[in-house]
């Protein structure tokens, strides 16, 4: 395989069925310390499937879909200038359940600026808008599953839940996986942040394994010296079985 | 003590909050940043198949308008085929077909809609076909993990009868919440598909 090419696994490889997602390390539905869940959350239990073609196929994303600076959030939307912030380096893993690297797939990732505003037409806060800051980016993963970008650290940004409510710094991500069922949308912490245990999105998370498993530590070893500091955050999707005495998911 | 495992727990889900069109779809928070935005055009150029349109509208358990909604769709081709390695007849896609999209819902009236090719039906475990559907995945404020659920297609009541999955729904009064209705609308088809996330008439979701 040459330098950059993504491994695309053959169809015996790519047709395992899944593991099972293990519903109580995330948040339920229901949780009435994050109030718009009230309203937003399924009172039936969900009905579980076991895999099929249509749960474990999923979109496939190439280099062709992605432009040079997509990863680079200091410089995807600079207009006269470099944003305001502390510069920093995310970088990491996505990894599945087995602890094997998952490769070629589409991270994105999204966040306000060093004063906690995003840029969305929605957003009132009242910290300034950066003329040079975006907050957006994305990139695929390399062969062995690693990611990284470019980015300022974002501010915590106050929001209408209780009176005096506050996000923790975060920076959103949405992770692909070979299979529509491994989709994931979460949220990275910063390591020592005081907001993390009154976060009432945070707490949402019953498990405190699963809780920490959010939180990136500060990566000195990564961080560029006079220039950037770094956190690494690991991703793990689901895993799958192995096709090994495994009943053919297609019929005839 | 056995052996441990050593399995790895999958990261926690956290919702994808108010600004999630930022990160997936700057277009709709009112921004240019990429050369282009993924997930725009499901069926490409050159599928085959019926061209229609779905729309519909997300309903919170009050029946208020679920309007920061964003719905990932996935979906075979004509011929009941995914564009996906794991698909032993991808090779049989049309060029430009990626069965995927990304759909915004409307800010001020919530109304979603997307264009696309109808799928065929599709090979289920066990030799048990599958009615033609499109698999959805939901995320807004608010919802704490990705709601999964189907769409069926009214005018398949034969294939949607013997359907595994819609079988499986024990109060059969609720699989009807899975089926979008199809009319005629300036000699194209439009399948009208709400979605209600709570309360009367709450739409199936699945546990994938
Ligand atoms: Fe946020």
């Amino acid at each position: 395989m040459k330098q950059g090419e993504i491994h695309r696994p053959n169809a015996r490889e790519a047709s395992g069925e899944f593991f099972q997602r293990d519903r109580r390390i995330h948040p339920p539905a229901y949780t009435p310390n994050y109030k718009t869940s009230v309203g937003r959350s399924p009172r039936y239990a969900l009905l579980s499937l076991q895999n099929s073609l249509s749960e474990v196929t999923g979109p496939t994303f190439g280099h062709s879909d992605l432009g040079p600076l997509d990863n680079d959030l200091i410089l995807n939307y600079a207009q006269d200038g470099e944003p305001v912030g502390e510069r920093i380096i995310v970088h990491g893993r996505v990894l599945d359940e087995t602890g094997r690297g998952v490769p070629g797939t589409l991270v994105e990732f999204w966040q306000a600026n060093a004063g906690g505003r995003y840029r969305h037409k929605k957003d009132m806060y009242l910290a300034p808008i950066d003329p040079n800051f975006g907050g957006c980016g994305r990139t695929l993963t390399d062969e062995n599953g690693y990611y990284y970008f470019r980015t300022v650290k974002p501010g915590a940004y106050p929001w209408r839940n209780w009176v005096n409510n506050w996000r923790p710094a975060h920076i959103h991500f949405s992770v692909f996986g070979p299979g529509f069922v491994q989709r994931l949308i979460t949220q990275m912490y910063f390591e020592g942040d005081p907001l993390i245990p009154h976060c009432p999105i945070l707490a949402s998370i019953p498990d405190a394994e699963a809780l920490e498993g959010l939180i990136a530590p500060l990566d000195l070893n990564a961080a560029v010296p006079l220039d950037s500091l770094a956190y690494k955050f690991d991703i793990v999707l689901r895993g799958r079985r192995s096709t090994l005495f495994e009943n053919r998911l297609e019929g005839n | 003590m056995p052996q441990p495992l050593n399995y790895l727990k999958e990261t926690a889900s956290q919702t994808a909050g108010p600004y999630v069109h930022i990160g997936l779809a700057p277009g709709a928070a009112g921004f240019k940043i990429f050369e282009q935005e993924l997930g725009t055009d499901i069926a490409g150029p050159n599928a085959e198949g019926e061209r229609i349109r779905v729309e519909g509208t997300v309903f919170d358990g009050a029946g208020a308008p679920v309007k920061d909604v964003l719905i990932e769709v996935w979906q075979a081709n004509a011929a009941g085929i995914y564009p996906s390695p794991a698909d032993l007849r991808a090779d049989q896609v049309e060029e430009g077909f990626r069965g995927w999209g990304r759909i915004i819902s409307d800010f001020d009236t919530g109304l979603f809609s997307f264009d696309t090719v109808k799928p065929g039906g599709i090979a289920g475990r066990n030799s048990r076909r599958m009615a033609p559907h499109l698999n959805l995945w939901i995320v807004a404020r608010g919802i704490n993990i990705g709601l999964n659920t189907r769409m069926y297609f009214d005018d398949e009541a034969e294939a949607n009868a013997k359907d595994p999955v819609l079988n499986l729904i024990e109060q059969a009064n609720r699989r009807g919440t899975l089926i979008a209705t199809r009319e005629m609308r300036d000699g194209k088809p439009v399948y009208r598909f709400d979605i209600r996330l709570q309360g009367e008439g709450e739409t199936v979701f699945l546990d994938i």
